[in-house]
């Protein structure tokens, strides 16, 4: 291995002509790919874009449909992720692979027993390859003791054990708080100084730009080009990775009022240590989109769910409601929150929205099994399910679900189709308060128009909307306000007329808010 | 596959599985399978056998209920057979203590044993909703537990009655009798059969029709999605244990109030498992449960015809024990096959109307 | 693309530990003495005596190998409630070789009939999905149903009962001699303490058969096994994250069989163990009486480790022997016993600042102590079953810091992690 990239030696690793179908969709379409040795090349694209379809396929996960891949020259076939361990690939998945009841040595050495055996000589190793990593617990520490980056440190440790030179990490930064990212990205350097090569996915361009030595974009499963950051400004890669058909951000009219609709104030919920929500103030008004970006994991999960009642704040107030007919909901149960007339789309649409087993009837039940149409308004406490049928023929019918019935399992719809029967159901019973946590996530181009025309419309008939999302650009598009949520804090107003998506990035992640923007 | 054949086909594969095992085995040690069957089959007919199979049906129908409530929400009552026991024994005791009036009597009887299998359920319950202690475990415990306690109440220290060589509870009084239809030479059907088909009818509403049988269904399906949805996940594993356990508390009275009047040191014991096996192979549902019930009945009530012919009867233990592994297997198998079959239906019926739009977003 | 698991970091509780071997040692060492003080201060001197603690010793094994059982099967991640059917599975085949081939072949025979069970479970669980815990439930049945039959079959023309093998012939038992003659010396030198402890150390020492030897060495072996080769490492890592392990080319399916047909196996050699008690030599229906179900629970009193699961094997064992041998009045003074133990952890925690939970300690204490004194003895029936009692107060009272598998249970299905 070389230290530097020679002009004249062969690409680290080379895809060429990628196809890839799924039943009904083309996840990736004739893509190529090069990469240089010793470099760190970054492949961008929105989420759904086919990024980590094409990485699968590069870790042998997946096998593709079509193209051929070589790596340092020599063209390979992979049949599993062992073949791609054995010529020198290692990938770090974005959700981590790691036993939380095992150690950090015992995590890198399960599967790889066999190099250096698993007693002195192996931990011994590992000491050293931690050092390289920066990772300072001790091999014999508890997975479960250690904290999200240093769980990424071992999951890097465990690609470097297997002895990879080419790293391909997926999101890695998605999980991480700003110093941390730093830390990532010194290592990141300090290994390139030793001849790595990585692969870093991600959508985040300002860090895209900070590490990479060369970029490729891809859009809905198609390669757009590659670019070098050195020379390429932002807003050109912006473009590259979202084409001109996004929603605009000016186009459109204000109707937000000033009824309030929801007033939380001073909202705290503990954690073990540091606070999940420390002093959490807002006000969303009747038609208006009151948009939070934040990194995930720095509360606002724990927002949504204490504003839901599925956990309980540990002080502050949330009322419902204005004027005389405010209600301070702070200790009601989720479903007098739900009768009061808040809808929710959860963000993990397959574990907190729907039952995957039961009929599209029964999903539409769900979180309305004390109000009409779907319960009988005279006997309390009995279900109507022919009502209930037909309201969800309705959803059906208004939201487009693609579906031959509503007595189908809901696992037999796709993922957009399951969103939307989910919005269906929210948006059913006139909800005053829509609390819509990443309700484009997972779900094809086609579905998404549909959602955002779907929430814009709700909007104007003057629901209150909270819009929880990581796609910033959606945030922009969907918003009449824009809070920006750090380590539990809400630290920055933005005015999605002029905000940036750079700019909110800064925010978000601890850098100088754009005030300036601040309505 | 329509919804009908994945329901019937598991248990009917399941039971003609057995039946071969078994005749395999029979043939093996040297018997006649088809001989075994035909005796099986007239014994039916032969003095009380068939109001014997419906008498015990009932009580193993009463049993499959108690945990099929359980296990809707996907809990696992093991204590079925604790509950029930320790009961029929309070009941029993109570009943032959208190003297009341005819009709208060039974009901008084009825209602003490609800309230003990609900009291004994309890623990677990508890344990299970603010310890987050399986209920698996913590049951199988209280069953050990209850077989101590109940030898002990009936020991004569306490409340013991001794008969010639038998220890039981004191007889219950004939007011505290629950009448039964007698059919003269075929047997008295007992009279909590209708009790029990009562509480099948009170099950199906109870499932399919409120409030209650949504969010136990939802909470069992997805304990997070029904928390989102407003279900109150510890509310329902304390009332789905309670009920459980209520139910249980009457696996024990038909036999107290038909024909023993009286709990006995001997009284019969493993209802509770019979009623784990009975309810996995009636699906939960109470139509498939009452099935399921009376077929193990007849099995049960077989194994007395065969003893006849010179077969060995615990050939019907193994076809029952095979029957419960092979039915658990058959509706896993099924149900992934179907909902595989589902989702390829649905894809295949929407890509023709997807293609042109996903081309079209494409170019 | 999902959101990814907002984890938090756990503040690492770093203080000083004891090595493993020194806790044991302590734990062993205070029992010892609260016994000790016990005995001395009630007069049960059964408590401490060399007949007690040979007859726990044979209680205890059974309990011990289906514990064994349980941990293998669970660190695997399949959750085996099919422990008492491999048992009854166990007791018979080994009756049945034991009566024509004598003990040895009783040993074999009770681990492959198990491990059969075992294999079937691990069909059911592991290969179709079937809940575990149904599979289990269904494994015990069809094994009570399997012997009843088999009896009837080949028992019962040479006992003339169905429900009982013929009498068999055991192991000869022996002794460790000069050493337990020490002890003996020691024990009639009426020391306190000393007289306790060589007491127990003279019942450990004598009665001694293979059987006994093969669990004693069963621990340290499963120990060593799961958690000093990379074999162990891979079937854990089975139990606590399938995917990860197949992700970095483990074949979970394949652990996950030999973890439950272990389990089976040692389920079975359980039941061996039962038909081999030098105190009643052979098959009778019903014999294991629910001691598949304690193995589990002394499992999970071992917090699934194999030093704790011996130590909750020991105590059920312990208990049981008492009862049987010195009645209702010597589990009676346990609770004496249980009072100092109380008050002992309560100290403990008020040493680690745990202000609520030693004060929970110091009532429960009082609590024990109260019936101590308002009671004169425990009737049999309630004696028998105070090793279930134990299990749901552990349950009920450190069932946050018990730590099982983190997949125990789960269904898992190649390929389809994410």
């Amino acid at each position: 291995m070389t230290d530097t990239a020679e002009p004249d030696a062969p690409y680290a690793v080379e895809l060429a002509g990628i196809t890839k179908r799924f039943p009904g969709v083309v996840a990736n379409r004739d893509i190529s790919l090069r990469v240089r040795q010793g470099e760190v090349h970054a492949l961008c694209g929105e989420n759904g874009a086919g990024k980590s379809t094409l990485m699968k396929i590069l870790y042998g996960q997946l096998r593709p449909d079509e193209g051929t891949i070589a790596v340092n020259g020599e063209p390979v076939v992979f049949r599993s992720p062992a073949d791609a361990i054995r010529v020198g690939i290692g990938m770090v998945h974005q959700h981590f692979m790691l036993a939380d009841n095992l150690t950090i040595a015992e995590n890198v050495l399960l599967g790889a027993e066999r190099r250096l055996g698993i007693g002195a000589k192996a931990k011994a190793e590992i000491a050293r390859l931690a050092a390289t990593v920066g990772l300072d617990d001790d091999p014999d520490t508890l997975v479960e003791h250690l904290g999200v980056a240093d769980r990424q440190r071992c999951e890097i440790i465990k690609v470097l054990y297997r002895g990879a030179r080419i790293v391909i990490l997926d999101e890695p930064t998605a999980v991480l708080v700003p110093q941390e990212v730093e830390d990532l990205f010194e290592t990141i350097r300090g290994m390139q100084a030793e001849g790595y090569t990585f692969l870093f996915i991600s959508h985040k361009l300002d860090e895209v730009r900070a590490i990479a030595d060369s970029i490729t974009v891809i859009r809905r499963g198609t390669y757009v080009g590659t670019a070098d950051p050195r020379e390429v400004t932002t807003r050109k890669l912006a473009e590259m990775m979202v084409g001109s058909e996004l929603p605009s951000p000016q186009t459109r009219e204000s109707t937000v009022t000033d009824r309030e609709v929801l007033r939380i104030e001073g909202l705290q919920l503990a954690g073990e240590g540091a606070p999940l929500l420390d002093g959490i103030d807002l006000v969303v008004h009747a038609g208006e989109v009151l948009g939070i970006a934040g990194v995930e994991g720095n509360g606002q999960t724990e927002l949504v769910e204490t504003i839901m009642g599925i956990r309980r704040a540990t002080a502050g107030r949330i009322v419902l409601g204005h004027g005389d007919r405010a209600r301070d909901i702070t200790k009601a149960t989720t479903l007098e929150r739900r009768e009061a007339g808040i809808g929710y789309i959860p963000e993990d649409r397959s574990r907190h929205a729907l039952l995957a087993s039961q009929p599209l009837w029964a999903n539409r039940v769900l979180g309305h099994q004390t109000r009409p149409p779907v319960a009988r308004r005279r006997l309390i406490g009995l279900i109507n399910r022919a009502a209930a049928r037909k309201d969800t023929q309705r959803i059906v019918e208004e939201f487009d679900v693609r579906t031959p019935g509503v007595d189908v399992p809901a696992a037999a719809l796709s993922g957009g189709n399951q969103q939307k029967l989910v919005i269906g159901r929210e948006l059913s019973g006139d909800p005053v308060l829509l609390i819509a946590a990443h309700p484009t996530r997972g779900v094809d181009v086609g579905a998404q128009a549909g959602i955002w025309d779907e929430l814009r419309a709700a909007r104007h008939r003057g629901l209150a909307v909270l819009l929880i999302s990581a796609d910033l650009d959606e945030l922009i598009g969907l918003s009449d306000t824009i809070k920006v949520m750090l380590r539990g804090r809400l630290v920055a107003d933005a005015d999605p007329a002029t905000v940036t998506p750079e700019q909110l990035g800064a925010a978000m992640t601890g850098a100088d808010g754009p005030e300036e923007g601040a309505a | 596959m329509s919804r009908l054949q994945t329901t019937l086909l598991p248990p009917l594969l399941a039971v003609l599985f057995a039946a071969l095992l078994c005749s395999i085995a029979l043939l093996i040690s040297g018997d006649n399978p088809g001989a075994a069957l035909a005796v099986m089959v007239t014994q039916l007919g032969a003095g009380t056998t068939a109001v014997d199979v419906i008498n015990t049906g009932a009580v193993y129908y009463i049993a499959g209920l108690a945990v099929a409530v359980g296990f809707k929400m996907k809990l696992f009552n093991i204590g079925v057979e604790g509950q029930f026991r320790i009961a029929a024994c309070v009941a029993a005791i109570v009943g032959g203590l208190l003297p009341l009036p005819p009709v208060l009597h039974v009901i008084v009887i009825l209602l003490t044993g609800m309230l003990v299998g609900m009291l004994w359920a309890l623990v677990p319950a508890l344990l299970r909703a603010y310890r987050g202690v399986s209920e698996v475990i913590s049951t199988i415990m209280l069953n050990a537990v209850a077989t101590g306690v109940i030898a002990w109440l009936i020991s004569p220290a306490a409340f013991g009655f001794v008969q010639g060589n038998n220890i039981s509870t004191p007889p219950i009084a004939p007011t505290g009798h629950f009448p039964g239809i007698d059919l003269g030479p075929s047997g008295t059907i007992f009279g909590m059969v209708f009790v029990a088909a009562l509480l099948g009818v009170g099950y199906w509403f109870l499932l399919g029709r409120t409030r209650f049988g949504f969010e136990l269904t939802a909470s069992g399906e997805s304990p997070t999605a029904a928390t989102a949805g407003g279900v109150e996940a510890r509310r329902m594993v304390l009332i789905a244990m309670l009920m459980s356990g209520a139910v249980a508390g009457l696996i024990g009275l038909p036999e107290v109030l038909g024909r023993e009047h009286a709990y006995t040191l001997v009284a019969p014991q493993g209802y509770g498992f019979t009623g784990i096996a009975i309810a996995l192979l009636g699906r939960n549902h109470p139509a498939g449960i009452a099935v399921g019930a009376l077929l193990w009945a007849f099995l049960d009530k077989s194994a007395l015809a065969l003893d006849n012919i010179g077969v060995p009867r615990e050939i019907v233990l193994i076809m029952q024990g095979v029957i419960v592994l092979s039915v658990v297997v058959a509706y896993e198998i099924v149900r992934r096959y179907a909902m595989a079959a589902e989702q390829r239906r649905v894809a295949a019926e929407l890509r023709a109307q997807q293609q042109p739009v996903a081309e079209g977003a494409a170019t | 693309m999902t959101a990814p698991a907002t984890s938090r970091p756990v503040p690492a509780a770093r203080a000083r530990r004891l090595p493993g071997w020194a806790t044991s040692m302590l734990v062993v060492l205070v029992g010892l003495v609260v016994l000790s003080i016990t005995a001395t201060l009630t007069g049960q001197l059964q408590l401490t005596s060399a007949g007690t603690a040979q007859a726990a010793v044979q209680l205890l094994l059974p309990i011990l190998f289906a514990g064994l059982g349980g941990l293998w099967a669970e660190r695997a991640g399949v959750i085996n409630l099919g422990l008492e059917g491999m048992m009854i599975l166990g007791t018979w085949g080994a009756a049945w070789a034991g009566y024509q081939w004598g003990p040895w072949a009783a040993l074999a025979a009770g681990a492959v009939f198990g491990a059969l069970g075992g294999l079937l479970h691990a069909v059911a669980t592991v290969t179709f999905g079937v809940n575990h815990i149904v599979s289990g439930v269904a494994i015990t049945l069809l094994g009570a149903g399997v012997t009843k039959y088999l009896s009837t079959l080949l028992f019962l023309p040479v006992s003339a009962n169905p429900r009982q093998s013929p009498p068999l012939r055991g192991f000869d038992s022996f002794s460790i001699t000069p050493l337990t003659d020490v002890l003996d010396a020691l024990v009639r030198a009426n020391l306190v303490f000393v007289t306790d402890v060589a007491g127990i150390l003279q019942g450990l020492l004598t009665g001694l058969t293979p059987t006994v030897l093969l669990g004693a060495l069963a621990v340290p072996v499963t120990y060593l096994l799961l958690w000093r080769t990379a074999f162990g490492l891979r079937l854990r890592s089975c139990g606590e994250n399938p995917v990860a392990a197949e992700s970095l080319g483990v074949s979970v399916y394949m652990y996950k069989y030999i973890a439950v047909i272990v389990s089976g196996g040692l389920a079975g050699l359980g039941g061996a163990a039962l038909v081999l008690n030098p105190g009643q030599l052979g098959y009778l229906e019903g014999q294991t009486g629910g001691r598949g179900y304690i193995g589990l629970a002394a499992m999970i009193f071992g917090n699934w480790r194999p030093g704790g699961l011996l130590a909750g094997s020991a105590l059920f064992g312990y208990v049981d022997a008492l009862q049987l041998r010195a009645g209702g009045d010597a589990v009676h003074a346990l609770l004496y016993a249980g009072t100092i133990l109380a008050v002992l952890v309560a100290v403990l925690w008020f040493a680690q600042r745990y202000w609520l939970a030693a004060v929970w300690a110091l009532v429960a204490g009082l609590v024990v102590y109260l019936v101590y004194f308002f009671v004169d003895t425990i009737p049999s029936q309630f004696a028998a079953f105070a090793p279930q009692i134990v299990t749901l107060l552990v349950l009920a009272v450190a069932s946050q810091r018990l730590r099982p598998p983190a997949a125990d249970g789960l269904e898992y299905r190649r390929g389809e992690g994410d």
